[in-house]
């Protein structure tokens, strides 16, 4: 699935030719499959003095069966023995040979900006011991829920710590931030599993906020290789590309896929989802009765609806002083106003059609986040999704139900394949991981925020990137 | 057949003096050696002419001639020659399990007494034909006509003569036994200084038991030497800071004082039931109560070649009721100053205790009873004979205090450990 540039770089040849010219070097990225081990390879857990979640973090670890070691420190040590979790020993002096799948880093002690200095000295020693495709994952406390001024700094400052990491890393490793709400500290697992997991392959350099279940938690007995099991999933856009691919990953995590896009593409639309034994709906989201064509469909055939994720989207790219009304309408329409439309009718009603414990995901762009020449009608709908995001989480939370939105970066698909070569090669490039990522990628993050485990995670808005060097 | 159990006394033991690889035993073979120690305990305990059990013993390092070394030795000495023997490898848990072997048969009446051993050579190390050479020569064997067999042997070219030395490593991961030593002991954060500290005290209280004469009874003298090569009475924490290191590189914790060095000797201890001992006036000086062995997977790096003894201890514990804390004396084979620090440190790991399934970590000893008539890293090693020389040394200590409870552990290549308990005689 690599791309030629990949694939020439991976020869003995152009490894050699990449040395001498510095090009840039991207490895083909570990991703899921079926049957694999959550994380491949040690993980070791280490922590400041006092941090709240080396506990819950070694219980997520025993639970995924991880191999794991923490440094002999006995806070340390206590909480692995106490989650049963069979944690070998590490000092900074282990060999060089000793090396991780993952570090995993407590930094919810660090409660003054001095204490920072926890950060060096656990990945001074640590960080060139990431193995290929590794993950470094650092969680600390939401700033906005800090007890006091130097801790609001101090775990602030992580963000910039971590994705100075993300850059750094080199052979398709990345390094993510999880900041936990205090009293959240059960909610941690869909999320370690997902960014320890490769199916994070192409997410690099993200913040992810967990907070209170809007729920009551992972549900007991939860199939973590099928946590969608009879639930009923709509996808807009499922046609191709990224939809597709969503399709598909809900389906492989035991979703009933319900596939939406327009009506000329109704024949790829049925093949896509006839392979997933899903169904479909043919239509054009921006019709004025599509929102309620749509809501008592999913009512009448599948008695209501668990997840939502408003992929479809369009492109008509002119800069700002030749884009006519229609592009910028269409591009609106399409991008932003159905989904709103959508979302409305879906919460309508004493008894909405959207089930308790829903999942809404939109989809965002990083030309939302970034602005992009000749984008001003695409940036301004994505970026009005993730004033969607914001508006809704807090109404959705009352229903016990979430919402957030993954934004995609540079995603190797039919649309992208269209690109003029230099700007394409650029736009691959351009980023922590070196390559573009795959529609999967952003399938599986959407996956994640689609779980029932999810519930502490709710007004994310996590890029699918490979850590781009656009926007923040 | 006995109805249940019998006690198995420990009536004694005998050594020669342990000696440096290449020196006063150079020209001793692993025969020679173990016949020594033998014939040393046969006077010790009156012993000429009679029909033992049997006569269990090995060598870690033996020449393939030695396939029945233990049975020779037996011949070679003055027990009845109707007493039979049998040879067993265990690496250097060699010693304690003959002992545990003997144990075991007269705990279930099939046998009254018996002698335990071990011994090991590495002056004398078995040199082996070169593997290609080898098979050149069995090759000119098979041939049936003299022109045949010349030609065959034809093929021997200069690089066959080669010899095939037996290397100190294991086969599984091509490193060393100390180089998987400077890995655990890496891990486990083990200092210079606390190394270094538990090899002055192996030397110091060496030194003292010999002053006070613990072990007259213990040792026999061999080819002029009377005390064990290794010891240096005079050490100090000054000198051994001077050495440097030799594994785990350059930052390596590991020298040459405290880490073993390769040694030549031998050691015996003799067993009974409690009839035996009573109807031949012998005292009991403690009983060998139960035994366990352990092996972990230090192929994969899930665990460190010699921390074996680390699990085999609490399953020990746990069939006889007993805590860490139990115990008057511990015995723990040096192989490694880091091997025993990183072993205590395990016991006191909550998540390592963890791994063995127990609620909380076994917890600390008192280090004032660890290796309280010296250990290894003063005594020096001889693969084998370390077992028979840790257990009689414990059991003339218990009997001393007239009574306790002892714990012996010896880790071993392989990833393997055997550990022990040892009772007073007044429990």
């Amino acid at each position: 699935m690599a791309d030629r540039y990949t694939e020439l770089i991976n020869s003995p040849v152009g490894r050699i030719v990449a040395k001498q010219l510095g090009l840039p070097s991207p490895i083909p990225l570990r991703r899921w499959r079926a049957g694999q081990r959550v994380v491949e390879g040690r993980v070791l857990l280490g922590g400041a003095p006092g941090g709240r979640l080396a506990g819950p973090v070694a219980q997520v670890l025993a639970a995924i069966g991880a191999e794991t070691a923490t440094p002999l420190r006995e806070d340390l040590r206590a909480a692995a023995a106490a989650a049963g979790l069979d944690a070998g020993p590490w000092t900074p002096a282990a060999a060089e040979a000793q090396r991780y799948g993952a570090l995993v880093f407590d930094a919810t002690g660090i409660a003054d900006p001095a204490q920072l200095a926890e950060l060096r000295a656990f990945f001074q020693p640590t960080v060139r011991r990431v193995e290929r495709c590794g993950r470094v994952v650092v969680l600390g406390t939401t700033p906005e829920a800090a007890r006091t001024p130097a801790e609001r700094i101090a775990q602030r400052a992580l963000e910039g710590f971590t994705r100075s990491v993300g850059k750094e890393l080199k052979g398709g490793a990345t390094a993510q931030l999880v900041y936990v709400e205090p009293g959240a500290e059960g909610n941690l697992e869909a999320t370690l599993r997902f960014l320890l997991s490769p199916r994070s392959a192409y997410v690099d350099g993200q913040v992810v906020r967990i907070g209170a279940d809007v729920g009551d938690g992972v549900p007991e007995g939860l199939d973590w290789e099928r946590p969608l099991a009879g639930k009923v999933a709509l996808v807009t856009g499922a046609s191709r590309g990224i939809g597709a691919a969503i399709a598909s990953t809900l389906a492989r995590d035991g979703a009933h896929v319900v596939g939406l896009d327009v009506p000329a593409l109704a024949d790829d639309l049925d093949a896509v989802v006839r392979a997933l034994g899903g169904s479909s709906i043919a239509i054009d989201i921006t019709d004025a009765d599509a929102p309620r064509t749509i809501a008592t469909t999913l009512r009448r055939a599948h008695g209501g609806v668990d997840v939502v994720v408003h992929n479809a989207g369009i492109t008509r790219d002119k800069t700002l002083g030749r884009m006519d009304e229609d592009r910028w309408n269409a591009v609106i329409d399409v991008n932003l106003r159905a989904v709103q439309r959508i979302t409305d009718a879906l919460l309508a009603g004493r008894r909405p059609v959207l089930n308790a414990g829903g999942r809404i995901v939109c989809v965002s762009s990083i030309s939302g986040i970034a602005g992009n020449v000749g984008q001003t009608n695409y940036a301004a709908s994505k970026a009005g999704v993730i004033g969607l995001v914001d508006a809704y989480a807090p109404l959705l939370a009352q229903r016990r139900a979430t919402i957030n939105a993954v934004a995609p970066g540079f995603i190797e698909t039919q649309m992208t394949a269209r690109i003029p070569f230099a700007t394409r090669e650029a736009g691959r490039r351009m980023n922590s991981l070196k390559q573009g990522g795959l529609p999967v990628d952003v399938a599986e993050a959407i996956a994640w925020f689609a779980s029932p485990g999810s519930g502490g995670v709710t007004g994310n808005v996590v890029r699918v990137c490979g850590q781009s060097l656009l926007g923040a | 057949m006995t109805a249940g159990p019998r006690r198995v006394a420990v009536l004694g033991g005998n050594r020669i003096p342990f000696a440096r690889s290449n020196s006063v035993y150079a020209n001793a073979s692993n025969q020679d050696m173990l016949q020594a120690a033998l014939d040393g305990l046969v006077a010790r305990f009156n012993l000429e002419g009679e029909r033992l059990g049997e006569v269990v013993a090995g060598a870690v390092l033996k020449h393939s001639r030695d396939f029945n070394l233990t049975r020779e030795t037996v011949l070679g000495s003055r027990l009845a020659p109707e007493t039979p023997a049998y040879d067993l490898q265990q690496a250097c848990g060699t010693g304690l399990q003959a002992i545990n072997l003997v144990a075991a048969k007269i705990a279930l009446g099939q046998i009254d007494a018996g002698v335990a051993g071990g011994v090991d050579t590495t002056s004398d190390a078995p040199l082996a034909v070169n593997d290609d050479l080898r098979r050149i020569l069995i090759e000119a064997n098979t041939k049936k006509t003299v022109q045949d067999k010349l030609k065959t042997l034809l093929k021997v070219r200069p690089q066959h003569l080669v010899p095939a030395i037996p290397r100190n490593e294991e086969p599984r991961t091509g490193l060393s036994m100390g180089g998987h030593t400077a890995l655990t002991a890496a891990e486990w954060g083990i200092t210079r200084e606390a190394q270094d500290e538990l090899t002055l005290n192996s030397h110091r209280n060496l030194a003292a038991a010999y002053e006070r004469g613990f072990y007259d009874d213990l040792v026999t003298p061999y080819l002029g030497l009377e005390r064990d090569q290794n010891l240096r009475p005079d050490t100090s924490l000054e000198k051994l800071g001077k050495l440097k290191p030799v594994f785990g590189g350059r930052d390596g914790t590991m020298t040459a004082g405290n880490s073993t060095p390769l040694s030549d000797g031998a050691s015996t201890v003799l067993l009974a039931s409690e009839e035996w001992a009573r109807d031949h006036d012998l005292p009991v000086l403690a009983y060998f109560v139960d035994a366990e062995t352990a092996a972990v997977d230090y192929v994969t790096g899930h665990e460190g070649l010699l921390m074996a003894p680390a699990y085999a201890v609490p399953r020990l514990l746990a069939r006889n009721g007993l805590t860490l804390q139990d115990f008057d004396f511990y015995e723990i084979h040096e192989a490694f100053a880091a091997q025993v620090l990183a072993t205590l440190k395990a016991w006191e790991d909550p998540a390592f205790c963890q791994r063995l399934g127990l609620d909380r970590p076994l917890g600390s000893i008192d280090r004032d009873k660890l290796n309280v008539n010296g250990g290894s890293l003063a005594a020096g090693h001889p693969f084998a004979a370390t077992g028979g020389r840790i257990v009689a040394g414990l059991a003339k200590a218990l009997h001393e205090r007239g009574g306790g409870r002892g714990l012996v552990s010896v880790c071993a290549a392989g990833g393997l450990g055997v550990v022990a308990i040892l009772e007073g005689p007044n429990g």
